[in-house]
C-alpha cells in the first residue's frame, strides 16, 4: 500500500501550498469550526495517508454521484475527491466486470479495518435477489464490506431512510443502511441528492480528526442538518409578516414572498440548502421560486403532496378507512338489532288494557 | 360521554356537595381559554390568513400569531402541572381525571350501564354509584392524555425552532424520532387539535344537557364548585 499523503497527492496534482491552506480554511469554515482549525486540518492532511474509500451503489439512481461530480475544478470538493483513494465506484472506476470486483476485494483486504465505506441506495431486504452486482446480492455485499470498514456513510435519502425504493408500497422491501449495519460508526447524509459540500466536509472532518462529526438522533452531521431550511431561509421574514405567494404566478410569487402555502416543506426539513446552496453557491430551490420538497426527510415521497401545506402523511388511508367504516357499520348494526329485539320482546309482552279493565281491577283489589 | 356529569358526588345528591375545589375550577377555565386560543392560532399557523398587501415592514402577523400560540402553550403546560399537583393534595374528585378504578367490578358495571343508556339500550339512567365511569374514561383519554400529547408534540416542535441543545430539544427532542420526522409530528399535532375540538363539542353538549335533564347542577358547579340537587 502506497503511503502517499493527502497533501503530497494534492501538490503532485499541481496545487500550490497557498491554495491548499485556503482549501483547509474553507473546510473549517463550512464545518463552523473555531478559528485556527484550518491549520489543524492542513497539518492532518499533510500527515494522513490517502484513505481508501469504497463506494457501493445499491437501489439508487446515481443522483448522489451526479451531485458529487458537479463540483468542478478547482473547487474544494473536487480537490478533496482527489485526496481520497477511491478504490471502487461503479460510475467512476475505470475497471469493469470481474476486474472491478477484484479491485474491491483487494482494497478491502489491504485496508481491512481502515477503509471508509460509502453506500448509496437502499437495500432490498424483503427480496435480496431484486438487486445484485456480479451475482452478489446487495445485502451480502454490504455486510461483507461493512465488516472491515472503519466507518460507514449512508449517502443520500435512499441509503439513509429508504427513499424512493422504500416508498409505499415498497415492493422490494427496501431498507436503509442503518438496518443492516449496526456495529459500525454510521453517518447518514440524506438528501435527494445530498449537497456536495456536505459530503466533502463530512469526509474532511473524518480525515482531520479521525472520528465522525457530531451527529443528531437520525445520525446526520449537526453542522449541516442542525437547522431547518425555514429557519435559514432568506424568505423567512415574509413568513413572519404573513406575506405568502398563493399561486406560482401572482404578485407574491413575483415579489419573492414565502412559498409555505404552495406546499414548501422548509419548516420541517433539515438540510443546509439555504446556507451552502447548490452549484457553487448559485441558488437553491426556494431561491428559484419553488418550494422545498423536503427531500432529505424520512419518507418524503409519502409525505402527502409536494404542493399542499397541510399534507397528511399517514400512509395509505383507504384500507384504514374501509376497516373503520366496516367496524362502525357492524357496531351500529349490532346495537340496532339488540334494540329491535328488545322492542319486539316488549311488544310481545304488551297487553292492551282498557279503562273498563282498570275499573274492574280497582274494584277487585281493595 | 357525560363529560361534566362526571364528577358526581359519592352519594345520590340530596344535599349540595362541594365537588370542584377552587384550583380545579381555575384549571378548568385556564385550560378552556388556552385550548381555544391554541386551536385558533394553531389553525392559522397551519392555514395562514390571506396575504395582506402593502409594505412587508408594516406587518408581523404570522410572528404575532406564533407568539400567542407559544405563550398559550406555556400557560397550558404550567396549568396542567399545577393541576397534577392539586390531584395529589386535593379532594377525591380532583383525582378522577388521572386514573380509572379498573380494579373495581362496580366501576365496570357502571360503565356498561352508562354505555347502554347512551345507545338507547336502557331507559333508566345508570344507578348513581358515585362515579360516572364513561365520563371518567373520556376525561382521562381526551383531556388529560390529549393535552399531554399536545404538550409533548408541541414542545418537541418548539424545540426544533429553538435548535439543538435548547431546553425544549433536550426535554422533548426525543419525540421527533419517535414519529419519524418533524412533518409527521406537525400533522399529529394538528390532528390532536381536531380530536380535542371534537371533545370540546361533546363536553359542552353533555354539560348543558346534564344541567337541563340531570338531577344535579352542572354548569354552575364548575363556576361555584357546589354541586346541588335541583328542585323538581
Amino acid at each position: 500500500m502506497e503511503k502517499v499523503t493527502v497533501y503530497a497527492a494534492m501538490r503532485a496534482g499541481g496545487m500550490s501550498r497557498r491554495a491548499f491552506l485556503q482549501a483547509c480554511g474553507a473546510i473549517a469554515a463550512s464545518l463552523a469550526l473555531p478559528p485556527g482549525s484550518g491549520r489543524a486540518i492542513a497539518r492532518a492532511l499533510e500527515r494522513t495517508p490517502r484513505p481508501s474509500v469504497i463506494w457501493l451503489s445499491f437501489q439508487e439512481c446515481t443522483g448522489c454521484t451526479e451531485s458529487l461530480t458537479r463540483a468542478h475544478a478547482p473547487t474544494v470538493e473536487s480537490l478533496l475527491f482527489d485526496m481520497v483513494s477511491l478504490d471502487y465506484h461503479h460510475t467512476l472506476q475505470a475497471a469493469a466486470g470481474g476486474a472491478a470486483e477484484e479491485a474491491r476485494r483487494e482494497a478491502m483486504a489491504a485496508n481491512h479495518g481502515r477503509y471508509l465505506l460509502i453506500a448509496d441506495g437502499s437495500l432490498p431486504v424483503g427480496h435480496p435477489a431484486y438487486s445484485t452486482i456480479g451475482g452478489v446480492s446487495n445485502l451480502a455485499m454490504l455486510q461483507e464490506a461493512a465488516a472491515g470498514a472503519a466507518a460507514v456513510i449512508a449517502m443520500g435519502s435512499c441509503a439513509a431512510f429508504g427513499g424512493l425504493p422504500g416508498a409505499t408500497p415498497n415492493p422490494t422491501g427496501a431498507a436503509p443502511v442503518s438496518e443492516v449495519v449496526r456495529d459500525r460508526p454510521l453517518v447518514t447524509i440524506p438528501g435527494c441528492p445530498p449537497i456536495p459540500a456536505v459530503i466533502v466536509a463530512t469526509l474532511a472532518h473524518y480525515l482531520t480528526f479521525g472520528r465522525l462529526p457530531a451527529l443528531d438522533p437520525l445520525g446526520r452531521p449537526k453542522a449541516f442538518y442542525g437547522e431547518t431550511i425555514h429557519d435559514r431561509c432568506y424568505r423567512r421574514p415574509f413568513y413572519d409578516r404573513g406575506l405568502f405567494a398563493d399561486t406560482f404566478d401572482d404578485e407574491g410569487a413575483r415579489k419573492g414572498w414565502c412559498l409555505y402555502k404552495l406546499g414548501c416543506k422548509g419548516p420541517t426539513t433539515y438540510n443546509a440548502c439555504a446556507t451552502t446552496k447548490w452549484n457553487g453557491g448559485t441558488s437553491f430551490p426556494i431561491q428559484s421560486g419553488h418550494g422545498c420538497l423536503g427531500c432529505s426527510q424520512p419518507d418524503f415521497w409519502d409525505g402527502g403532496g409536494f404542493y399542499r401545506a397541510d399534507a397528511l402523511p399517514f400512509g395509505p388511508l383507504t384500507p384504514t378507512a374501509t376497516i373503520a367504516a366496516a367496524a362502525g357499520v357492524a357496531v351500529g348494526g349490532a346495537v340496532a338489532a339488540a334494540n329491535r329485539r328488545k322492542r319486539a320482546k316488549a311488544r310481545a309482552a304488551h297487553r292492551p288494557i282498557t279503562v273498563d279493565d282498570l275499573e274492574k281491577g280497582q274494584e277487585e283489589t281493595p | 360521554m357525560a363529560a361534566t356529569t362526571t364528577h358526581a358526588s359519592p352519594v345520590p345528591a340530596s344535599q349540595p356537595v362541594y365537588a370542584f375545589q377552587a384550583p380545579v375550577r381555575l384549571y378548568h377555565w385556564v385550560n378552556a381559554a388556552c385550548i381555544f386560543t391554541l386551536a385558533a392560532t394553531g389553525y392559522l399557523i397551519a392555514h395562514p390568513l390571506p396575504t395582506v398587501m402593502g409594505e412587508a415592514s408594516d406587518h408581523f402577523i404570522m410572528g404575532r400569531i406564533r407568539l400567542v400560540h407559544f405563550t398559550a402553550g406555556y400557560l397550558l403546560a404550567v396549568s396542567l402541572a399545577g393541576r397534577i399537583y392539586w390531584a395529589l393534595v386535593g379532594n377525591q374528585v380532583s383525582r378522577q381525571i388521572f386514573y380509572l378504578p379498573v380494579w373495581r367490578g362496580s366501576w365496570w358495571c357502571g360503565l356498561g350501564e352508562e354505555i347502554a343508556f347512551y345507545l338507547f339500550l336502557r331507559k333508566e339512567p345508570p344507578t348513581e354509584s358515585g362515579h360516572a365511569p364513561l365520563a371518567q374514561v373520556a376525561m382521562l383519554l381526551f383531556n388529560t392524555l390529549g393535552t399531554l400529547f399536545m404538550i409533548f408534540t408541541g414542545f418537541a416542535l418548539y424545540g426544533e425552532g429553538l435548535g439543538h441543545g435548547s431546553w425544549a430539544d433536550r426535554a422533548f427532542g426525543w419525540v421527533v424520532p419517535l414519529f419519524g420526522d418533524a412533518e409527521r409530528v406537525n400533522n399529529w399535532h394538528l390532528l390532536g387539535m381536531w380530536i380535542l375540538l371534537c371533545f370540546v363539542i361533546i363536553h359542552i353538549y353533555m354539560a348543558v344537557r346534564a344541567d337541563i335533564v340531570g338531577r344535579t347542577t352542572s354548569l354552575s358547579s364548575i363556576v361555584g364548585g357546589w354541586r346541588s340537587p335541583k328542585g323538581r
